[in-house]
């Protein structure tokens, strides 16, 4: 019986992760985007886009009686046509105006704040690491032993035409 | 004859290719290509030519528009009026209203494109019984 279940889990935790996997484009629903369901590619899309003002198809393609209706008035003269009646033709073909296509969304906030985190974790990681994780620190390292290491080097006379000793003065015993 | 106005903005790399060179030659044959160019006039022609078929269809529209609109230009209002032409044909009212938010939205910057556009297109708009986006109300949110 614990078999059968741990089964089920295993099951429905494979649908959870599918699923984001399976629905496309599924946005914040604080930016404002619509959350889109499967669609299906080989029939022609609508799509809202500034570059192509004329999508493939009208945004509603079944319509009830009343927007029959309309169609039908508009084979007619479009004088006829009330400041509603042609609105509501637009809105039978297409789903936003150009106006709401530019309208900006509040995404780059929560792009530079999710960067802003990662940064910040990343910092801690990174300051944890070098109180617990870095060995202790060489005595080389020390001013003392730096002090007699660099005395060390101009009295071997390191490099003493162009590089180290070069610069150093030996008869006022300092840099030159 | 609005690519002149894109000239010289920074984007459109094709219409700085199309541009008259500095020395005037009259012949078609340029220093950039082998081929003939067309002349703005020509190219205006050819769009009328193609939105003025009578048996126009909703896929040739649609075909069309976007193809204008991708190019680096705004059309002039000869060639937006043969379109709307084209709609009334197809009993497409609410293409014309976007075929006149296409083009705003193409004139970008240069704020004083449209009006102009509108104003010539006026009878027009008058004759079919078109409204702008402006007197519908749809260009604000």
């Amino acid at each position: 019986m614990l078999r059968l279940t741990a089964e089920r889990m295993g099951s429905l935790l494979a649908r959870r992760a599918a699923m984001p996997l399976a629905t496309s484009s599924a946005r914040m629903a604080s930016h404002g985007h619509e959350v889109a369901t499967t669609v299906d590619m080989s029939k022609p899309l609508y799509y809202d886009r500034k570059d192509t003002p004329l999508p493939d198809r009208a945004y509603k393609d079944v319509l009830d009686t009343a927007d029959k209706g309309l169609k039908q008035k508009e084979k007619g003269p479009w004088g006829q046509l009330s400041k509603e009646e042609k609105i509501a033709l637009y809105r039978i073909m297409f789903c936003q105006t150009y106006a709401e296509m530019k309208q900006p969304s509040d995404e780059w906030k929560t792009v530079m704040g999710g960067i802003f985190i990662l940064l910040g974790l990343t910092g801690l990681i990174v300051w944890w690491q070098s109180i617990y994780v870095y060995p202790e620190r060489p005595r080389t390292f020390d001013e003392e032993w730096k002090a007699k290491q660099l005395k060390r080097m101009l009295d071997m006379r390191i490099n003493p035409v162009e590089g180290f000793s070069a610069k150093w003065d030996y008869e006022k015993g300092q840099w030159k | 004859m609005f690519r002149a106005v894109f000239r010289l903005s920074a984007t459109g790399a094709r219409s700085l290719a199309r541009s008259r060179p500095c020395y005037s030659a009259p012949l078609a044959s340029r220093c950039y290509s082998h081929g003939k160019v067309e002349t703005d006039e020509e190219f205006d022609a050819r769009w009328v030519t193609y939105f003025s078929k009578p048996d126009i269809d909703a896929w040739e529209l649609r075909k069309g528009m976007n193809t204008l609109i991708g190019y680096d230009l705004v059309p002039e209002a000869k060639i937006l009026d043969s379109a709307l032409r084209a709609c009334r044909r197809l009993n497409d009212m609410a293409s014309a209203i976007r075929i006149l938010e296409a083009v705003k939205d193409k004139a970008g910057p240069h704020k004083d494109i449209y009006p102009y556009l509108i104003q010539e297109l006026k009878p027009t708009l008058a004759e079919l019984g078109i409204s702008t986006p402006e007197e519908l109300g749809i260009d604000r949110l």
